[in-house]
């Protein structure tokens, strides 16, 4: 079966280590930060000049002061800081932030992101996800692997206007974990029942299956 | 007293000066940070063709939006607008001209702007429509874009703290862009929730040094909450 919104969070938490400074985009890498193992510690950025977003206020604690990225009310962990606008996409473009995890509409063989655009239809803008993606030492896209028609979203080469070039490294959707280097997507992993094959069908640009595939493991 | 006084006691006093074709920085992110009555007097103004700086362009309603809705803006530079339907719609008819801008140029662009720097080179949006048109440069392997600064004629920002030197004190995440906006804008006007003595605020713990600040005024916020999100607890 394909994995629930949940399931491809708790894949991508695996990701996390322990001491990791991580940037999580709107929809589902924020729910990555339920499933953070037990025994490791995160720090979560957010791009609005949070390090060490905690989570969600309980009434009493809400202020309209204190909101994240996703431009939710949110709280402050003991030991996080504030900042502005500039000193945050400068640790995010300096390099510094370990792990980003955000959407996309599509991702092409050589790590090319499309996520903030789609001509003549749907206009939002980047934000953030130009910076991030330009930036972070290391980048995973969290999607479906087609859209609801069953077209792939894991493409030979974007047709929507790019986010960033060559920055993708892996991607978590719905039926697969893959890894993008040299030209192509690589299969690591499978969904629990789903076979290399429908992975295969709807993976429209190169993918390199070596060996036996293991299912994904949740704990 | 005159001197380093910059408190003024009227909205009309605070945007004093503003001129139909100029270009306006303003700080917050979303809702939050925003200086709600410096823009509810440029509505008042009824001032046109605006170049509106700003993160976002606010919500239908409420914020920059206001704006929007007589049409004063000429041109907005922002990062994220997904939350406006009227802008979106502005947007797709060719009424509002629109620069996309990554969040994090945003920021450097005011930053440079503020900061006497013409323009940065950043990785960020190269191979992508931001960079279309722009200069580009490979450094030790590494592609980059070069970016313009941006300044304003009026720099418009929300502060907690400030004292009549213009010193000013952000609170929580609604700092966000208002220390870079504040830097860059040739008139730059602080509305803010509380005036406080010389001497109050720490001197080492000040966001942004009264220099950039030309008026201050103490303004009253509604402050709303645009994704209301809490836990039980």
């Amino acid at each position: 079966m394909a994995l629930s919104r949940e399931q491809v969070a708790m894949r991508v938490a695996q990701e996390l280590q322990d001491g990791y400074y991580v940037n999580l985009g709107i929809g589902i890498p924020t729910l990555v930060a339920n499933y953070v193992p037990e025994g490791i510690e995160v720090m979560l950025q957010s791009e609005n000049g949070l390090l060490g977003m905690g989570p969600y206020p309980t009434e009493a604690e809400l202020d309209a002061d204190m909101i994240n990225a996703g431009k939710e009310t949110v709280t402050a962990i003991k030991g996080a800081a504030i900042f502005s606008s500039a000193e945050s996409f400068a640790m995010i473009r300096g390099g510094h932030v370990d792990l980003t995890v955000l959407g996309a509409f599509e991702v092409d063989q050589n790590g090319n992101i499309a996520s903030w655009m789609i001509p003549g239809k749907l206009v939002k803008g980047m934000g953030g996800a130009m910076d991030l993606v330009a930036g972070a030492m290391n980048i995973v896209v969290t999607m479906t692997h087609a859209d609801k028609y069953g077209n792939s979203k894991l493409l030979e080469g974007c047709t929507l206007p790019l986010t960033g070039v060559g920055c993708v490294k892996k991607i978590v959707t719905d039926l697969a974990v893959l890894e993008v280097r040299n030209g192509a997507f690589h299969l690591l992993e499978r969904a629990p029942g789903i076979t290399v094959e429908e992975i295969q069908q709807k993976t429209a640009g190169k993918l390199v299956v070596n060996g036996d595939i293991p299912e994904m493991v949740f704990n | 007293m005159a001197g380093f006084n910059k408190v003024v006691h009227s909205y009309e006093d605070a945007m004093a000066g503003l001129q139909d074709g100029m270009t306006v920085i303003a700080g917050g992110f979303g809702l939050c940070g925003i200086p709600e009555g410096l823009i509810a007097q440029i509505k008042k103004m009824a001032t046109t063709d605006l170049t509106v700086v700003s993160n976002n362009c606010g919500v239908d309603g409420f914020g920059l939006g206001i704006l929007l809705e007589d049409r004063q803006i000429k041109k907005m530079v922002a990062s994220y607008v997904g939350e406006n339907a009227l802008f979106e719609k502005q947007l797709l008819s060719g009424e509002l001209e629109v620069e996309l801008t990554p969040q994090g140029t945003l920021a450097e662009k005011m930053r440079a702007g503020g900061a006497g720097i013409p323009a940065f080179f950043t990785a960020t949006g190269y191979g992508t429509p931001v960079a279309e048109g722009k200069e580009t440069r490979e450094i030790d392997g590494r592609h980059y874009v070069l970016e313009p600064a941006i300044t304003g004629d009026f720099a418009i920002v929300r502060a907690w703290k400030a004292d009549r030197y213009g010193n000013l004190m952000f609170r929580h995440t609604s700092m966000n862009f208002n220390p870079m906006a504040a830097t860059a804008g040739k008139i730059t006007v602080a509305e803010v929730e509380e005036i406080v003595e010389p001497g109050e605020l720490e001197p080492s713990q000040i966001h942004t040094p009264g220099i950039y600040v030309q008026r201050v005024i103490k303004g009253s916020f509604e402050k709303r909450i645009e994704r209301r999100m809490v836990r039980q607890g």
